[in-house]
Protein backbone atom coordinates (compact mmCIF):
# COMPACT_ATOMS: atom_id res chain seq x y z
CA UNK A 1 0.00 0.00 0.00
CA UNK A 2 1.31 3.68 -0.60
CA UNK A 3 1.98 5.47 2.40
CA UNK A 4 -0.51 8.46 3.28
CA UNK A 5 0.68 11.87 3.98
CA UNK A 6 0.37 12.26 8.23
CA UNK A 7 -0.52 15.33 9.41
CA UNK A 8 -0.38 15.55 13.77
CA UNK A 9 -2.60 18.49 15.08
CA UNK A 10 -5.96 19.05 13.70
CA UNK A 11 -6.48 22.63 14.28
CA UNK A 12 -5.83 25.21 11.89
CA UNK A 13 -2.91 24.60 11.08
CA UNK A 14 -3.35 21.07 9.80
CA UNK A 15 -6.44 22.05 8.50
CA UNK A 16 -4.76 24.76 5.91
CA UNK A 17 -2.16 21.73 5.48
CA UNK A 18 -4.22 19.28 3.67
CA UNK A 19 -6.30 22.18 1.65
CA UNK A 20 -2.92 23.50 0.50
CA UNK A 21 -1.59 19.97 -0.46
CA UNK A 22 -4.83 19.29 -2.30
CA UNK A 23 -5.00 22.57 -4.06
CA UNK A 24 -1.30 21.51 -4.79
CA UNK A 25 -2.48 18.74 -6.80
CA UNK A 26 -1.49 15.91 -4.49
CA UNK A 27 -4.46 13.18 -4.91
CA UNK A 28 -3.04 10.44 -2.61
CA UNK A 29 -4.02 9.31 0.85
CA UNK A 30 -4.09 12.01 3.34
CA UNK A 31 -4.56 11.56 7.60
CA UNK A 32 -5.10 13.73 9.98
CA UNK A 33 -4.98 13.17 13.18
CA UNK A 34 -5.58 15.08 16.35
CA UNK A 35 -6.26 15.12 20.08
CA UNK A 36 -9.14 17.19 20.60
CA UNK A 37 -12.75 15.17 20.00
CA UNK A 38 -13.60 18.32 17.62
CA UNK A 39 -12.98 19.24 14.22
CA UNK A 40 -10.99 22.18 13.68
CA UNK A 41 -12.10 25.43 15.06
CA UNK A 42 -10.41 28.91 15.50
CA UNK A 43 -9.28 29.51 18.56
CA UNK A 44 -9.16 33.59 18.96
CA UNK A 45 -12.40 33.57 19.99
CA UNK A 46 -12.12 31.21 22.83
CA UNK A 47 -11.01 34.39 25.28
CA UNK A 48 -13.37 36.44 23.95
CA UNK A 49 -16.74 35.89 21.81
CA UNK A 50 -17.25 31.72 23.54
CA UNK A 51 -16.59 33.13 26.98
CA UNK A 52 -18.84 35.98 26.55
CA UNK A 53 -21.89 34.14 24.62
CA UNK A 54 -23.21 30.96 24.95
CA UNK A 55 -21.62 29.79 21.40
CA UNK A 56 -20.86 26.23 20.67
CA UNK A 57 -18.60 24.49 18.18
CA UNK A 58 -20.39 25.33 15.35
CA UNK A 59 -19.81 29.11 15.87
CA UNK A 60 -16.55 28.73 15.91
CA UNK A 61 -15.44 25.70 13.75
CA UNK A 62 -13.88 26.51 10.32
CA UNK A 63 -15.17 25.43 7.14
CA UNK A 64 -13.91 22.03 5.79
CA UNK A 65 -14.17 22.67 2.05
CA UNK A 66 -15.15 20.04 -0.67
CA UNK A 67 -11.45 19.04 -2.05
CA UNK A 68 -10.52 17.77 1.50
CA UNK A 69 -13.76 14.87 1.25
CA UNK A 70 -12.00 11.96 1.21
CA UNK A 71 -9.21 13.06 4.13
CA UNK A 72 -9.59 10.97 6.92
CA UNK A 73 -9.66 12.58 10.56
CA UNK A 74 -8.68 10.80 13.33
CA UNK A 75 -9.98 12.76 16.33
CA UNK A 76 -9.99 11.84 19.71
CA UNK A 77 -6.65 10.11 20.38
CA UNK A 78 -3.28 11.58 20.38
CA UNK A 79 -0.26 10.72 19.00
CA UNK A 80 1.74 9.18 21.62
CA UNK A 81 5.07 7.99 19.19
CA UNK A 82 6.46 8.66 16.60
CA UNK A 83 9.61 6.61 14.63
CA UNK A 84 11.19 8.89 12.34
CA UNK A 85 13.66 6.36 11.01
CA UNK A 86 10.99 3.90 9.52
CA UNK A 87 8.22 6.81 9.11
CA UNK A 88 5.59 6.08 11.35
CA UNK A 89 3.59 7.36 13.94
CA UNK A 90 1.53 5.43 16.95
CA UNK A 91 -1.04 6.82 19.00
CA UNK A 92 -2.43 6.76 22.09
CA UNK A 93 -4.95 4.25 21.17
CA UNK A 94 -2.90 2.06 19.19
CA UNK A 95 -2.74 2.60 15.82
CA UNK A 96 0.22 2.61 13.99
CA UNK A 97 0.28 4.89 10.66
CA UNK A 98 3.32 4.16 8.01
CA UNK A 99 3.71 7.78 6.26
CA UNK A 100 5.22 8.84 3.42
CA UNK A 101 5.81 12.51 4.75
CA UNK A 102 4.85 14.09 8.38
CA UNK A 103 3.38 17.24 9.00
CA UNK A 104 3.82 18.43 12.15
CA UNK A 105 1.14 20.93 13.85
CA UNK A 106 0.55 20.16 17.58
CA UNK A 107 0.65 23.91 18.63
CA UNK A 108 1.04 24.46 22.45
CA UNK A 109 -0.73 23.49 25.84
CA UNK A 110 -1.19 25.82 28.54
CA UNK A 111 1.91 25.87 31.30
CA UNK A 112 -0.07 25.31 34.55
CA UNK A 113 0.44 25.86 38.19
CA UNK A 114 1.97 22.63 40.60
CA UNK A 115 1.39 23.33 43.82
CA UNK A 116 1.09 20.84 46.21
CA UNK A 117 -2.16 20.19 47.73
CA UNK A 118 -3.85 22.64 45.07
CA UNK A 119 -7.91 22.50 45.21
CA UNK A 120 -8.85 20.09 42.44
CA UNK A 121 -11.58 22.92 41.10
CA UNK A 122 -11.76 26.70 40.61
CA UNK A 123 -8.47 27.04 38.16
CA UNK A 124 -8.72 27.30 34.71
CA UNK A 125 -6.45 27.55 31.52
CA UNK A 126 -7.91 29.01 28.65
CA UNK A 127 -6.74 27.00 24.74
CA UNK A 128 -9.72 24.37 23.48
CA UNK A 129 -12.95 25.00 23.10
CA UNK A 130 -13.74 22.21 25.91
CA UNK A 131 -11.42 24.99 28.47
CA UNK A 132 -13.30 27.82 27.58
CA UNK A 133 -16.51 26.04 28.26
CA UNK A 134 -15.33 25.29 31.51
CA UNK A 135 -14.47 28.52 32.13
CA UNK A 136 -17.72 30.47 31.29
CA UNK A 137 -20.05 28.26 33.29
CA UNK A 138 -18.39 29.89 36.71
CA UNK A 139 -17.98 33.18 35.18
CA UNK A 140 -21.23 34.66 36.81
CA UNK A 141 -21.98 38.41 37.72
CA UNK A 142 -20.43 39.27 40.75
CA UNK A 143 -17.78 36.07 40.60
CA UNK A 144 -14.42 37.18 42.27
CA UNK A 145 -11.84 36.06 39.06
CA UNK A 146 -8.26 36.49 40.01
CA UNK A 147 -6.37 36.24 36.47
CA UNK A 148 -2.92 35.42 37.05
CA UNK A 149 -0.68 36.20 33.62
CA UNK A 150 -0.81 40.16 32.39
CA UNK A 151 -0.23 38.82 28.70
CA UNK A 152 -2.59 38.65 25.72
CA UNK A 153 -4.70 35.77 27.03
CA UNK A 154 -5.04 36.64 30.41
CA UNK A 155 -5.63 40.60 29.78
CA UNK A 156 -8.17 39.63 26.84
CA UNK A 157 -9.96 37.14 29.31
CA UNK A 158 -9.98 39.85 31.96
CA UNK A 159 -11.99 42.21 29.92
CA UNK A 160 -14.35 39.51 28.81
CA UNK A 161 -15.00 38.26 32.43
CA UNK A 162 -15.54 42.06 33.52
CA UNK A 163 -18.16 42.68 31.01
CA UNK A 164 -19.67 39.27 32.27
CA UNK A 165 -19.93 41.73 35.76
CA UNK A 166 -17.54 39.59 37.65
CA UNK A 167 -14.83 41.47 39.63
CA UNK A 168 -11.68 40.71 38.24
CA UNK A 169 -8.25 41.68 39.09
CA UNK A 170 -5.06 40.47 37.02
CA UNK A 171 -1.86 39.40 39.06
CA UNK A 172 1.23 39.69 37.00
CA UNK A 173 4.89 39.19 37.06
CA UNK A 174 6.01 42.59 35.17
CA UNK A 175 5.68 46.30 35.99
CA UNK A 176 2.80 46.42 33.45
CA UNK A 177 0.63 43.98 31.67
CA UNK A 178 1.80 42.98 27.96
CA UNK A 179 5.28 44.92 28.54
CA UNK A 180 7.26 42.29 26.83
CA UNK A 181 4.94 41.95 23.65
CA UNK A 182 4.14 45.48 22.96
CA UNK A 183 6.64 48.13 25.10
CA UNK A 184 6.08 50.76 27.72
CA UNK A 185 3.55 52.99 25.79
CA UNK A 186 1.04 50.86 24.42
CA UNK A 187 0.96 48.86 27.41
CA UNK A 188 0.15 51.57 29.81
CA UNK A 189 -1.96 52.91 28.18
CA UNK A 190 -4.22 49.59 27.88
CA UNK A 191 -3.59 49.26 31.30
CA UNK A 192 -5.59 52.58 32.24
CA UNK A 193 -8.40 51.38 29.60
CA UNK A 194 -8.67 48.66 31.57
CA UNK A 195 -8.70 50.49 35.13
CA UNK A 196 -11.28 52.44 33.70
CA UNK A 197 -13.61 49.54 32.96
CA UNK A 198 -12.84 48.33 36.82
CA UNK A 199 -10.27 45.84 36.34
CA UNK A 200 -7.43 45.87 39.02
CA UNK A 201 -3.93 44.93 38.73
CA UNK A 202 -1.55 43.81 41.03
CA UNK A 203 1.74 44.12 39.35
CA UNK A 204 5.02 42.33 40.48
CA UNK A 205 4.23 39.72 41.58
CA UNK A 206 3.90 36.27 42.13
CA UNK A 207 1.96 33.91 43.16
CA UNK A 208 3.04 31.46 45.94
CA UNK A 209 -0.01 29.52 47.08
CA UNK A 210 -3.42 28.81 46.08
CA UNK A 211 -5.95 28.62 48.78
CA UNK A 212 -9.16 26.24 49.07
CA UNK A 213 -9.70 22.31 49.71
CA UNK A 214 -12.73 21.15 47.71
CA UNK A 215 -12.25 24.71 45.29
CA UNK A 216 -10.16 27.61 45.10
CA UNK A 217 -11.16 30.29 47.41
CA UNK A 218 -8.14 32.55 47.01
CA UNK A 219 -4.96 32.97 46.07
CA UNK A 220 -1.48 34.22 48.02
CA UNK A 221 1.48 36.45 46.75
CA UNK A 222 4.50 36.59 47.19
CA UNK A 223 4.24 40.22 48.94
CA UNK A 224 2.11 38.08 51.20
CA UNK A 225 -1.04 39.80 50.29
CA UNK A 226 -4.18 36.93 49.62
CA UNK A 227 -6.76 38.17 47.46
CA UNK A 228 -10.42 36.15 47.96
CA UNK A 229 -11.37 34.95 44.59
CA UNK A 230 -14.04 32.13 43.28
CA UNK A 231 -12.20 31.44 40.48
CA UNK A 232 -8.58 31.41 38.67
CA UNK A 233 -7.55 31.61 35.28
CA UNK A 234 -3.78 31.31 34.68
CA UNK A 235 -2.99 32.54 31.97
CA UNK A 236 1.12 32.30 32.57
CA UNK A 237 2.38 30.75 29.46
CA UNK A 238 2.60 28.10 26.90
CA UNK A 239 4.85 24.38 26.17
CA UNK A 240 5.06 23.09 22.44
CA UNK A 241 3.53 19.57 22.02
CA UNK A 242 6.86 18.10 21.30
CA UNK A 243 7.37 15.09 23.66
CA UNK A 244 5.97 11.92 21.06
CA UNK A 245 9.16 13.04 19.28
CA UNK A 246 11.06 12.12 22.06
CA UNK A 247 13.95 9.28 20.97
CA UNK A 248 14.12 10.40 17.84
CA UNK A 249 17.53 12.70 16.21
CA UNK A 250 15.28 15.85 16.04
CA UNK A 251 15.95 19.45 17.63
CA UNK A 252 12.95 19.99 19.54
CA UNK A 253 14.07 22.58 21.75
CA UNK A 254 11.86 25.18 22.54
CA UNK A 255 9.55 24.19 19.73
CA UNK A 256 10.30 21.95 16.51
CA UNK A 257 13.66 23.54 15.27
CA UNK A 258 12.92 23.94 10.99
CA UNK A 259 14.54 25.73 8.66
CA UNK A 260 14.03 28.14 6.03
CA UNK A 261 11.75 25.83 4.22
CA UNK A 262 10.29 24.36 7.29
CA UNK A 263 11.89 20.95 7.10
CA UNK A 264 12.09 19.02 10.47
CA UNK A 265 15.71 19.55 11.83
CA UNK A 266 17.77 17.03 12.99
CA UNK A 267 20.09 17.66 16.12
CA UNK A 268 23.51 18.05 13.62
CA UNK A 269 21.38 20.70 11.74
CA UNK A 270 20.66 18.67 9.05
CA UNK A 271 16.96 18.22 7.77
CA UNK A 272 14.55 15.42 7.64
CA UNK A 273 13.40 15.16 4.16
CA UNK A 274 10.14 14.13 4.55
CA UNK A 275 9.31 15.78 8.07
CA UNK A 276 8.11 19.38 8.61
CA UNK A 277 7.24 21.55 11.15
CA UNK A 278 3.92 24.91 11.16
CA UNK A 279 2.29 26.84 13.67
CA UNK A 280 2.93 27.56 17.02
CA UNK A 281 4.82 24.09 17.90
CA UNK A 282 7.39 25.71 14.71
CA UNK A 283 10.53 27.26 16.37
CA UNK A 284 11.90 28.76 12.59
CA UNK A 285 14.19 31.50 11.31
CA UNK A 286 12.43 34.98 10.51
CA UNK A 287 15.59 37.25 9.41
CA UNK A 288 13.61 40.21 8.00
CA UNK A 289 13.09 40.30 11.61
CA UNK A 290 15.87 38.99 14.05
CA UNK A 291 18.97 37.22 14.02
CA UNK A 292 17.89 34.03 15.77
CA UNK A 293 15.34 31.50 15.11
CA UNK A 294 11.97 31.69 17.18
CA UNK A 295 8.46 30.99 17.92
CA UNK A 296 5.96 32.81 16.55
CA UNK A 297 2.56 32.63 18.60
CA UNK A 298 0.48 34.64 15.97
CA UNK A 299 -2.74 33.46 14.35
CA UNK A 300 -1.45 34.22 10.33
CA UNK A 301 1.43 31.93 10.91
CA UNK A 302 0.29 28.53 10.89
CA UNK A 303 -2.16 29.37 7.59
CA UNK A 304 1.44 30.74 6.01
CA UNK A 305 3.56 28.19 6.78
CA UNK A 306 0.95 25.54 5.85
CA UNK A 307 1.21 27.13 2.22
CA UNK A 308 4.51 26.84 1.99
CA UNK A 309 4.56 23.05 3.13
CA UNK A 310 1.59 21.91 0.80
CA UNK A 311 3.73 23.60 -1.96
CA UNK A 312 6.44 22.31 -1.38
CA UNK A 313 5.11 18.62 -1.17
CA UNK A 314 2.52 18.59 -3.22
CA UNK A 315 4.92 19.53 -6.08
CA UNK A 316 7.27 17.35 -4.29
CA UNK A 317 4.59 14.22 -5.16
CA UNK A 318 3.55 15.26 -8.40
CA UNK A 319 6.78 15.80 -9.55
CA UNK A 320 6.05 19.22 -10.04
CA UNK A 321 8.97 20.98 -11.75
CA UNK A 322 7.90 23.91 -9.53
CA UNK A 323 9.38 21.93 -6.38
CA UNK A 324 12.60 23.77 -7.37
CA UNK A 325 11.24 27.26 -6.71
CA UNK A 326 9.56 26.73 -3.73
CA UNK A 327 12.46 25.24 -2.30
CA UNK A 328 14.70 28.23 -3.44
CA UNK A 329 12.11 30.55 -1.73
CA UNK A 330 12.23 30.86 2.04
CA UNK A 331 9.53 31.32 4.04
CA UNK A 332 9.55 34.89 4.83
CA UNK A 333 6.00 35.95 6.63
CA UNK A 334 4.58 39.36 7.93
CA UNK A 335 3.65 38.30 11.55
CA UNK A 336 0.70 39.96 12.13
CA UNK A 337 -1.65 39.83 15.29
CA UNK A 338 -4.82 41.90 16.78
CA UNK A 339 -6.53 41.55 20.29
CA UNK A 340 -10.03 42.99 21.64
CA UNK A 341 -9.94 44.42 25.14
CA UNK A 342 -13.48 46.26 25.69
CA UNK A 343 -12.84 49.14 23.43
CA UNK A 344 -9.40 48.89 22.69
CA UNK A 345 -8.70 46.82 19.07
CA UNK A 346 -5.32 46.14 18.49
CA UNK A 347 -3.60 45.45 15.02
CA UNK A 348 0.05 44.76 14.43
CA UNK A 349 2.14 44.15 12.11
CA UNK A 350 6.28 42.95 12.76
CA UNK A 351 7.87 41.81 15.53
CA UNK A 352 7.40 44.38 18.07
CA UNK A 353 9.61 42.78 20.61
CA UNK A 354 12.73 43.17 18.54
CA UNK A 355 12.82 46.80 19.02
CA UNK A 356 14.57 48.53 20.93
CA UNK A 357 13.22 52.31 20.18
CA UNK A 358 9.25 53.00 20.28
CA UNK A 359 7.99 55.92 18.75
CA UNK A 360 4.43 57.53 18.85
CA UNK A 361 3.41 57.85 15.19
CA UNK A 362 0.18 58.94 14.55
CA UNK A 363 -2.90 60.02 17.07
CA UNK A 364 -2.68 60.58 20.30
CA UNK A 365 -2.11 58.27 23.88
CA UNK A 366 -5.30 57.57 25.24
CA UNK A 367 -6.94 58.14 21.85
CA UNK A 368 -6.76 56.17 18.70
CA UNK A 369 -2.86 55.69 18.00
CA UNK A 370 -0.21 53.93 15.80
CA UNK A 371 3.33 53.36 17.11
CA UNK A 372 6.25 52.36 15.11
CA UNK A 373 8.73 49.70 16.78
CA UNK A 374 12.46 50.62 15.50
CA UNK A 375 15.77 48.54 15.87
CA UNK A 376 17.99 51.30 14.59
CA UNK A 377 16.92 52.08 11.74
CA UNK A 378 14.73 50.03 10.55
CA UNK A 379 10.92 50.01 11.48
CA UNK A 380 10.16 46.30 12.84
CA UNK A 381 6.73 46.21 13.57
CA UNK A 382 3.65 48.93 13.57
CA UNK A 383 0.60 48.31 16.12
CA UNK A 384 -1.85 50.63 16.92
CA UNK A 385 -5.79 50.88 18.63
CA UNK A 386 -8.33 52.07 15.98
CA UNK A 387 -6.64 53.88 13.14
CA UNK A 388 -6.72 50.30 11.01
CA UNK A 389 -5.99 51.73 7.41
CA UNK A 390 -2.91 54.04 9.43
CA UNK A 391 -1.73 50.48 10.37
CA UNK A 392 -2.07 48.48 7.02
CA UNK A 393 -0.43 51.35 5.35
CA UNK A 394 3.03 50.64 7.20
CA UNK A 395 2.65 46.82 6.71
CA UNK A 396 4.56 46.13 3.83
CA UNK A 397 7.67 48.72 5.28
CA UNK A 398 8.06 46.58 8.67
CA UNK A 399 10.87 44.68 8.58
CA UNK A 400 15.08 45.22 9.27
CA UNK A 401 17.08 47.29 6.63
CA UNK A 402 19.52 45.58 4.94
CA UNK A 403 23.18 47.47 5.35
CA UNK A 404 22.94 49.87 2.75
CA UNK A 405 19.93 49.00 1.11
CA UNK A 406 16.21 49.40 0.85
CA UNK A 407 14.10 47.30 3.48
CA UNK A 408 14.46 43.56 3.20
CA UNK A 409 10.59 43.27 2.86
CA UNK A 410 9.86 46.21 -0.10
CA UNK B 1 -18.60 34.91 -11.79
CA UNK B 2 -17.85 34.51 -8.14
CA UNK B 3 -20.20 35.41 -5.92
CA UNK B 4 -19.27 36.20 -2.32
CA UNK B 5 -20.50 37.12 1.07
CA UNK B 6 -19.27 38.17 4.14
CA UNK B 7 -21.11 38.12 7.36
CA UNK B 8 -21.22 41.59 8.69
CA UNK B 9 -22.33 40.19 11.97
CA UNK B 10 -18.97 38.70 12.85
CA UNK B 11 -16.92 41.06 10.44
CA UNK B 12 -14.79 43.00 12.54
CA UNK B 13 -13.11 44.89 10.04
CA UNK B 14 -9.97 43.80 10.65
CA UNK B 15 -8.64 44.17 6.99
CA UNK B 16 -7.05 40.67 6.79
CA UNK B 17 -8.75 40.47 3.81
CA UNK B 18 -7.58 43.42 1.87
CA UNK B 19 -4.32 42.40 1.30
CA UNK B 20 -4.94 39.00 -0.39
CA UNK B 21 -7.58 40.43 -2.79
CA UNK B 22 -7.33 44.36 -2.81
CA UNK B 23 -9.98 44.56 -5.89
CA UNK B 24 -12.63 42.39 -4.09
CA UNK B 25 -12.17 43.70 -0.45
CA UNK B 26 -11.29 47.50 1.45
CA UNK B 27 -11.35 49.47 4.22
CA UNK B 28 -13.90 53.07 3.69
CA UNK B 29 -12.27 56.27 5.05
CA UNK B 30 -14.31 55.23 8.44
CA UNK B 31 -12.05 51.90 8.54
CA UNK B 32 -15.11 49.79 7.81
CA UNK B 33 -15.08 46.83 4.90
CA UNK B 34 -16.55 47.43 1.99
CA UNK B 35 -16.27 44.80 -0.80
CA UNK B 36 -18.17 44.05 -3.98
CA UNK B 37 -20.31 41.10 -4.09
CA UNK B 38 -19.56 39.65 -7.34
CA UNK B 39 -15.83 39.35 -9.14
CA UNK B 40 -14.59 38.10 -11.47
CA UNK B 41 -13.49 34.57 -11.79
CA UNK B 42 -9.55 35.39 -12.05
CA UNK B 43 -10.09 36.02 -8.42
CA UNK B 44 -10.78 32.86 -7.48
CA UNK B 45 -7.86 32.58 -5.59
CA UNK B 46 -7.41 35.97 -4.09
CA UNK B 47 -10.83 35.58 -2.59
CA UNK B 48 -10.07 31.86 -1.36
CA UNK B 49 -7.15 33.31 0.72
CA UNK B 50 -9.05 36.17 2.14
CA UNK B 51 -11.72 33.10 3.27
CA UNK B 52 -8.54 31.48 4.68
CA UNK B 53 -7.22 34.92 6.89
CA UNK B 54 -10.31 36.16 7.83
CA UNK B 55 -9.99 36.23 11.73
CA UNK B 56 -13.91 36.39 12.15
CA UNK B 57 -14.27 33.77 9.22
CA UNK B 58 -16.74 35.43 8.19
CA UNK B 59 -16.28 35.32 3.87
CA UNK B 60 -18.04 33.35 2.08
CA UNK B 61 -19.17 32.20 -1.41
CA UNK B 62 -22.26 33.00 -2.26
CA UNK B 63 -24.63 30.45 -3.99
C1 LIG C 1 -7.41 31.74 23.91
C2 LIG C 1 -6.58 32.12 22.71
C3 LIG C 1 -6.77 33.36 22.10
C4 LIG C 1 -6.00 33.74 21.00
N1 LIG C 1 -6.21 34.96 20.44
C5 LIG C 1 -5.46 35.37 19.40
C6 LIG C 1 -5.65 36.66 18.82
O1 LIG C 1 -6.53 37.42 19.23
N2 LIG C 1 -4.87 37.01 17.78
C7 LIG C 1 -3.89 36.19 17.30
O2 LIG C 1 -3.18 36.59 16.36
N3 LIG C 1 -3.70 34.95 17.80
C8 LIG C 1 -4.45 34.52 18.85
N4 LIG C 1 -4.25 33.26 19.39
C9 LIG C 1 -3.21 32.39 18.81
C10 LIG C 1 -3.72 31.47 17.70
O3 LIG C 1 -4.96 30.93 18.02
C11 LIG C 1 -2.71 30.36 17.48
O4 LIG C 1 -1.55 30.97 16.94
C12 LIG C 1 -3.18 29.24 16.56
O5 LIG C 1 -4.30 28.59 17.10
C13 LIG C 1 -2.10 28.23 16.33
O6 LIG C 1 -2.55 27.19 15.50
P1 LIG C 1 -1.81 25.80 15.38
O7 LIG C 1 -2.61 25.00 14.39
O8 LIG C 1 -0.38 26.00 15.15
O9 LIG C 1 -1.89 25.15 16.83
P2 LIG C 1 -3.15 24.80 17.74
O10 LIG C 1 -4.32 25.60 17.36
O11 LIG C 1 -2.69 24.83 19.14
O12 LIG C 1 -3.48 23.29 17.34
C14 LIG C 1 -2.72 22.18 17.70
C15 LIG C 1 -3.64 20.98 17.78
O13 LIG C 1 -2.85 19.80 17.89
C16 LIG C 1 -3.36 18.98 18.93
N5 LIG C 1 -2.27 18.11 19.44
C17 LIG C 1 -1.29 18.44 20.30
N6 LIG C 1 -0.48 17.36 20.51
C18 LIG C 1 -0.98 16.35 19.77
C19 LIG C 1 -0.59 14.98 19.56
N7 LIG C 1 0.49 14.45 20.16
N8 LIG C 1 -1.35 14.22 18.74
C20 LIG C 1 -2.44 14.75 18.11
N9 LIG C 1 -2.84 16.03 18.26
C21 LIG C 1 -2.12 16.82 19.08
C22 LIG C 1 -3.86 20.01 19.93
O14 LIG C 1 -4.76 19.45 20.84
C23 LIG C 1 -4.53 21.01 19.01
O15 LIG C 1 -5.83 20.61 18.66
C24 LIG C 1 -5.01 32.86 20.48
C25 LIG C 1 -4.83 31.59 21.09
C26 LIG C 1 -5.61 31.22 22.18
C27 LIG C 1 -5.40 29.87 22.82
S1 LIG D 1 -10.63 39.90 7.19
FE1 LIG D 1 -12.67 39.29 7.88
S2 LIG D 1 -13.05 40.50 9.71
FE2 LIG D 1 -11.37 41.44 8.59
S3 LIG D 1 -12.32 43.00 7.32
FE3 LIG D 1 -12.08 41.17 6.09
S4 LIG D 1 -14.07 40.15 6.37
FE4 LIG D 1 -13.95 41.63 8.01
Amino acid sequence: MIRPIVIVGASMGGLRAAESLRKGGYTGGLVVIGDESHAPYNRPPLSKEVLAEHVDHAAVAFTIPPILEDVEWALGSPVASADLQVQSVTTADGRVLDYSALIIATGLRPRRLEFEGMPPRGSHAIRTLDDAMALRSELKPGARVVVYGAGFIGCEAAATARKLGAEVTVVGKGSVPLLRPLGEQLARDIQSRQEAHGVKFVMNSNLVRIAGTETVTGVVLDSGLTLACDVLIEAIGSEPNVEFLQGNDIDIESGIHVDGTLHALRVNGQPWENVFAIGDVARFPIPQFCETTRRVEHWNIPTEMARKVGQILSATMTENPALADHLAKPFAPIPSFWSDQFEVSLLSYGLLDQADDIRLLEGAVGGNCVYGYFKGESMVGVCGIGMRSKIMGYRNSVGLTPEGGSSALS
Amino acid sequence: MIKIHVDMDKCQHYGQCVFEAPTVFALNEDDKLEYHATADDSELENVERAIDVCPMQAIAFAK
